[in-house]
């Protein structure tokens, strides 16, 4: 049985991994904003096979907050072995170009949210000797485009931060995934027309609890953007320059 | 979620999709008339709203508490069958109703008031629901069950979407020992046959349904194959296939064709070998055989099919249901799979419930344009005569009058739609 903390537990791909580790008879700690919406999911787990679960609301830029909500995450299921963070907003990126207030904001909830919430999660789990840490970036993380590079930027940040963390928490036992999904027919994508490479945050959380398990250290979701991401990487920046994506 | 029919006849030409995920919350905005679409199971357009709005309720895909010692399950209306049974047989409970396929949601059960191979035992799938609150567009909840607005439940039972949105439902399930069922399938020659197996097995068995050789003609006319079953006592039986073909894209022309049929039935009339077959099955191929095959609406080509379900009461059932049979033979259209039940006495409280006693049969047609259109007229020559009536779920021609005529009680729904709730099959049959 995994102890497992979720962070942005409303979202579509975090609900939906959370299903997944309730049918395996997992306890579950969901944090989020809207108290109504996470008892909502907290009973549907309960349902389907979580043998406990907890809520607790958070608004993750309220950095204050962080420690209390770990502290009751660990109590409410006697101790903490997997965390997942999934919070995030889709950047308006016209909005991010014009007002340096929406890019602060921005880079709060997508990037140093994250690493605030990481830090004492990191030290904890190291004292311990084990747990696994899964953080949904984004593969728009691999390369900054001009549609959405702040967005990018911060989640290549999360990124780049992770694969830190992983290398000072090997010798710990602890294992850190980056997860980078591609398109996701999710609400915060909801205004996008979907075409053959959207996928469905079913799958994309089958992708991450498969990863969890195998202690996996980077994940394209679905697999196919590992190729994708490998050619977009790779574009000689003088000819990057003169695309638009 | 596409915002199609399953007989992908007719094709909406405008329709806005707004997915609803939250059942606290108020319904989204929207201009003109909406119509709540589960997972568009419904055949015809009874399930689309041209012109308009659909709330697409797959997003209200929460259970919300599970009794496993009673049986109870309450669950929002988004929820599938399928994920219901993945849940609670394991735990030795069964759904009360189920009918042909799992991928339909339980507000699309309930607005649809569906029916399953033990109707005679069991009824429809409203008579196992406890409530279900239904949500108006003027922001109006109320509790809905046989007693409590039981005039709202009356009308919401198979009212097609109309009067509001189910938001959530609570449902009493049945105990089972297991995932099989024993089932005994007979070989029938003649309509006459038939219905002596059917009354010979009311009693002793909880579902009971023929497929019939919709294209045999002459002396062979009326055969098939009746199928009658229990759920099994504890023990072990085999596995479901995990294999799922799926019909990957719309082949330009449909497949199911008058040669394709005549072969297909009867290879599998003569399929049995011997008159009585028995079988320990698991409820997966059992209750939904066409489920392992995705998207098989798909083999009818890029112009669907229309499904025709209709109803004969019991003194003119079988002279009746001779004629249907004559005329869709002689037609050389039809399909493969014609199914063929006997209801029992029991009425829902649905207005609309489609369900009375007598025969029922269905069957697929290729929609090959105004001949199709054509022969189900002519088959409702033949219902109306005998006094039938014609499934709302599964219809997308039915001729306005012919409906109010099979369905007289439609005027007592009329105080109970919601204003800004409207479908494309009930424009059709009401105005």
């Amino acid at each position: 049985m995994r102890r497992i903390l979720i962070v942005g537990a409303t979202s579509a791909i975090a609900e939906a991994t959370a299903r997944l580790f309730a049918a395996r008879g997992d306890a579950l700690c969901l944090v989020g904003r809207d108290a109504a919406r996470l008892a909502t999911i907290a009973a549907d787990l309960g349902v389907r096979g979580a043998v406990r679960t907890a809520t607790a609301t958070l608004e993750v830029t309220d950095y204050a907050a962080h420690a209390d909500v770990i502290a009751l995450a660990e109590r409410e299921l006697g101790g903490l072995d997997t965390v997942l963070i999934a919070h995030g907003t889709l950047s308006d990126q016209a909005e991010c170009e014009a007002s340096v207030d929406a890019l602060r904001r921005e880079y709060d909830i997508n990037a140093l949210s994250v690493m605030a919430l990481l830090t004492p999660i990191a030290n904890r789990f190291a004292e311990q000797g084990f747990g696994s840490i899964a953080v949904i970036s984004s593969v728009a993380g691999d390369r900054g485009r001009m549609s959405n590079y702040v967005y990018g930027s911060a989640k290549a940040a999360v990124s780049a931060f992770l694969s830190g963390l992983r290398q000072r928490l090997q010798k710990s036992g602890v294992n850190v995934l980056t997860i980078k999904p591609g398109f996701v027919d999710t609400p915060m994508t909801k205004d996008f027309p979907k075409g053959a490479l959207w996928a469905k945050p079913d799958a994309i959380a089958q992708g991450i609890v498969k990863a969890i398990e195998k202690g996996r250290s980077v994940v394209y979701l679905p697999w196919f953007w590992s190729l994708i991401m490998l050619i977009i990487r790779n574009v000689p920046e003088f000819v990057f320059k003169r695309v638009k994506l | 979620m596409t915002g199609t029919s399953w007989g992908r006849y007719p094709q909406p030409r405008v329709q806005r999709l707004l997915t609803v995920r939250d059942r606290d919350a108020a319904l989204p905005p929207f201009d003109g008339t909406a119509l709540p679409h589960g997972n568009g199971r419904s055949y015809g357009d009874s399930c689309l709203n041209d012109g308009g709005t659909l709330l697409c309720t797959r997003g209200l895909d929460r259970f919300i508490a599970f009794d496993a010692e009673r049986g109870v399950l309450r669950c929002e209306a988004g929820v599938l069958l399928g994920e219901i049974l993945d849940l609670v047989v394991s735990q030795g409970w069964f759904l009360p109703v189920t009918p042909g396929t799992k991928y339909v949601t339980v507000g699309g059960a309930i607005a649809n008031d569906v029916h399953g191979k033990n109707h005679h035992v069991a009824g429809c799938f409203s008579e196992h629901v406890n409530g279900f609150e239904l949500l108006r567009s003027d922001g109006s909840r109320r509790w809905c069950s046989a007693t409590e607005n039981a005039d709202w439940f009356a009308a919401t039972v198979a009212g097609l979407g109309l009067t509001g949105l189910i938001t959530w439902a609570e449902l009493r399930l049945q105990r089972v020992r297991g995932p099989w069922l024993n089932s005994e399938t007979h070989r029938f020659g003649s309509l006459a046959e038939f219905f002596a197996l059917s009354a010979a097995s009311e009693r002793d068995y909880a579902y009971t349904v023929a497929w019939i050789d919709c294209a045999a003609r002459g002396s062979a006319a009326g055969r098939g194959h009746f199928i009658r079953a229990n759920h099994a006592p504890a023990g072990d039986g085999p596995r479901p296939s995990k294999r799922r073909l799926a019909v990957p894209l719309t082949p330009p022309l449909s497949l199911i064709n008058s040669l394709s049929l005549r072969a297909f039935n009867a290879l599998y009339y003569h399929r049995l070998r011997g008159r009585v077959q028995h079988a320990l099955t698991h409820y997966e191929p059992y209750f939904y055989p066409l489920d392992a095959i995705g998207g098989w609406n798909r083999l009818y080509g890029p112009r669907g099919f229309l499904q025709y379900q209709c109803v004969l009461p019991p003194t003119q059932a079988e002279a009746a249901l001779t004629e249907l049979l004559a005329r869709i033979a002689a037609s050389g259209s039809g399909s493969f799979l014609a199914v063929l039940k006997v209801f029992g006495e029991r009425r829902s409280a649905g207005i609309l419930s489609f369900p009375r006693p007598g025969a029922t049969l269905a069957l697929d047609f290729p929609n090959d344009g105004p001949a199709t259109f054509a022969l189900l007229d002519a088959l409702d020559d033949v219902v109306a005569a005998a006094g039938g009536a014609v499934y709302a779920a599964k219809d997308a021609r039915l001729a306005g009058a012919r409906f109010r005529d099979y369905f007289p009680a439609w005027t007592t729904l009329q105080p109970y739609l919601d204003p800004r709730f409207s479908s494309g099959f009930w424009r059709r049959v009401t105005e």
